[in-house]
């Protein structure tokens, strides 16, 4: 059968199950969206590049499927950019498609011409620069299985204007045959039974989470360990969702803005089993004083993280699900022979849990707090919640305590401002049915806006609500912790858009919010509205998020956030 | 410490840049890396000298790994490696110490390629010690141009079944 590459394209991504593709023409891509034109595959039209690749990445999230994103040559492919990174640094299944310009006008500096299999080197899993179309089933093949397996991540393809239009015979991809790239998935049997010693024998046990779990879709097994062998569990931002938050063994996110309760545990346990985390620098302080009375049993599918950062006694290389299962049935026969009693090492977590909620002051005035609060409360923890960057994200994660896996939607790695908005787009794409709710700053949905027009135009009910205080918040914060109060370059308020107005421009529903006592009744109206809307809550300016560990001390040093 | 990596790896284009990305972007330096194809045409070998402590290696190789090109990697162990570079040293020879240097040439084992009106250029194979050795010999009597390739190595075979 004589195929163009884009037709042989396109067929093979109809092979993968690919639904949707978030995208945006232009000419080194004109033959595939030609095809694409016919095609039973949905395109989302973005107004931005980036926001391209960010919804791919929202949407794998919430459905684990790969995520699909295409641009055109040049520009379109450098926009591409902060989002592939932003997928890299969290592991998100992602395949990104541009275009090139034609094969013999490559290193010519044609028009539009980026080299941007050079240029993403760094912060892909893989990429390829396809020379002829007959390669192409092959190809996307291999950039799926390798997107979504072992440590899943983004694969860029670049595919020259000629290559798309050429004939070529397709020929189904074949059996993958990649020698040099082969996960571990389960995890190595001795290990497995010193670590289920280690948890039986611990006086002082700790679980932490991370973004793994929710990657392999291992929240069951998470939960199976957890009522197995009741240590307290911990999950970093990444992590957020893969424990039900409201239950007593949970207590909270650990690090910078974790809780007292988390960063005290962590600093005092004497077992710490992380569970497909990385010990990212937002999670540990300073490192020669994290845990430091911890034997550290750690579970990774990536062996580069192991003893990394955090020298680990036990380390497990394999997928968190397959090693969860082995590890279950490993305590089980190991509880035969014993366990220590940790009756007293739970109460004192749930005296520091007592001790040190999160708290917030509780007065007239509108705080952001309380408007996550009253969100999580209406959802009752069920919505998928979307953030941006700065203070709107951390009191997202302090304050919407998630109960259902995957639900929590974040730029944890890379700290991409204006991830949330096309973040939500792609979530709600995915889950159609769901509550989709993008908790934001002005700041960062600022740079973001003009996504409003993709959410109206492809009919998304998705739900932006920004914390609105007028600063790029975080900074904000820290210059006034740390740098005397010099508010350098943070202050909005002058030039912010009337962000009700805003909305109603794009036919979206604008409210705007400047009272408490408003506060549950927008939410409600936004969440039952079919319409794209934006809430406006007017906040209080100088808000702080707390407790907080400056950078470079034990996280055991926090500030803040207790009761007076 | 300097190691000596043996690195099999996928014979196509763009994998040079990708592996030498990687050390640059974990703030390695080469010393010096060579490669070319093995035995069978699909695959490279690339013999890269790093100096580096160990742990920090280790991160490097597990990162190298990861990489979908990199088949294998070895930390070749030098007692147990055979290793090898060649260089090419073109220094003036002018009549009154050609002789002298044609001494050396002989005694080192080297070849000269190129008779010129003033230079002589010598051919050097050995092991990194000779070739420093050499080239420190040579360098009085003005060494004009060098080039070598870095060193290739292979893992000694078996002396007993």
């Amino acid at each position: 059968m004589k195929l163009t590459g884009a037709e042989a394209l396109i067929k093979s991504l109809e092979k993968e199950g690919v639904e949707v593709i978030f995208g945006y023409p232009g000419g080194a891509v004109l033959p595939i969206y030609d095809v694409l034109y016919d095609s039973k595959i949905r395109h989302i039209l973005v107004r931005h590049e980036q926001c391209a690749a960010h919804a791919a990445d929202g949407y794998a999230r919430v459905t684990g499927k790969v995520g699909v994103c295409m641009a055109t040559s040049g520009p379109g492919a450098t926009n591409l950019v902060t989002g592939i990174a932003n997928a890299q640094l969290d592991s998100i299944p992602m395949v990104a498609f541009t275009g090139q310009v034609a094969t013999h006008m490559i290193g010519t500096d044609g028009f539009q011409e980026a080299d941007i299999t050079g240029i993403t080197l760094p912060i892909v899993k893989h990429n390829y620069l396809v020379k002829d179309a007959k390669d192409l089933p092959q190809i996307v093949r291999e950039a799926f299985y390798i997107a979504s397996s072992g440590r899943p991540g983004p694969v860029l393809i670049d595919i020259p204007a000629d290559v798309s239009k050429a004939q070529c015979v397709y020929r189904e991809s074949a059996q993958l045959n990649l020698a040099g790239y082969k996960p571990t998935i389960k995890g190595h049997a001795r290990q497995i039974k010193q670590a289920a010693k280690a948890i039986c024998q611990a006086e002082r046990p700790l679980i932490v989470g991370g973004g793994g779990i929710l990657r392999s879709r291992a929240w069951d097994e998470l939960q199976k360990l957890v009522r197995l062998t009741r240590i307290p569990i911990t999950t970093t931002l990444m992590g957020k969702s893969a424990y039900p938050e409201t239950d007593d063994l949970y207590i909270g996110m650990p690090g910078m803005h974790g809780t007292r309760c988390a960063n005290y545990a962590l600093t005092e346990c004497d077992l710490l089993v992380a569970i497909g985390m990385r010990f990212d620098d937002r999670v540990t302080g300073k490192l020669s004083v994290f845990a430091p009375e911890a034997l550290v049993v750690h579970i990774d599918i990536d062996p580069a993280e192991i003893s990394k950062n955090i020298k680990a006694r036990i380390p497990i290389v394999g997928d968190a699900k397959a090693v969860l299962k082995q590890l279950l049935v490993a305590v089980e026969k190991e509880k035969l022979e014993g366990t220590k009693d940790i009756e007293a090492w739970r109460e004192q977590i749930n005296n520091w849990k007592k001790k040190y909620p999160l708290i917030y002051k509780k007065d007239g005035k509108l705080r952001p707090e309380f408007v996550v609060e009253k969100t999580c409360e209406i959802t009752k923890g069920k919505a998928i919640i979307a953030t941006e960057v700065g203070q709107n994200q951390m009191w997202a994660a302090q304050f919407y305590k998630c109960t259902k896996p995957g639900s929590f939607v974040s730029s944890g790695g890379l700290g991409t401002m204006g991830f949330g908005l096309p973040a939500s787009i792609g979530a709600q794409v995915g889950k159609p049915d769901e509550v989709v709710i993008d908790i934001a700053g002005d700041g960062s949905v600022q740079m973001v806006s003009q996504e409003l027009a993709t959410a109206v135009a492809s009919k998304l009910p998705i739900n932006i609500f920004i914390l609105n205080n007028g600063y790029l918040g975080m900074v904000r914060q820290w210059q006034e912790l740390f740098y005397h109060c010099r508010y350098s370059s943070t202050d909005l308020a002058v030039g912010t858009p009337d962000f009700v107005k805003l909305a109603e421009a794009y036919g979206a529903k604008g409210i705007r919010v400047t009272k408490k006592s408003e506060v549950e009744s927008a939410i409600k109206e936004a969440i039952k509205s079919p319409k794209t809307v934006v809430v406006d809550f007017v906040v209080e300016r100088e808000e702080n998020v707390f407790p907080m560990v400056p950078s470079g001390v034990s996280i055991s040093e926090m500030i803040g956030g207790e009761i007076e | 410490m300097k190691h000596t990596l043996s690195v099999l790896v996928d014979n196509e284009p763009g994998v040079l840049a990708r592996i030498a990305g990687l050390f640059s972007r974990r703030g390695f330096n080469i010393d010096s890396l060579a490669v070319g194809r093995t035995e069978d045409s699909k695959y490279s070998r690339m013999t890269i000298v790093v100096d580096g402590e160990t742990h920090s290696l280790e991160q490097v190789m597990k990162q190298l790994h990861k990489l979908v090109n990199v088949l294998k990697i070895n930390d070749l162990d030098p007692r147990e490696t055979v290793g090898r570079e060649l260089v090419l040293i073109k220094v003036n020879a002018p009549p009154a110490t050609r002789a002298q240097i044609i001494e050396i040439v002989d005694i080192f084992r080297a070849n000269i390629v190129d008779v010129a009106k003033n230079t002589l250029t010598i051919e050097v194979t050995g092991d990194t010690n000779k070739v420093h050795a050499i080239e420190e010999m040579l360098r009085p009597y003005g060494v004009k141009e060098l080039a070598r390739t870095g060193k290739i190595a292979l893992a000694r075979g078996l002396k007993s079944e």
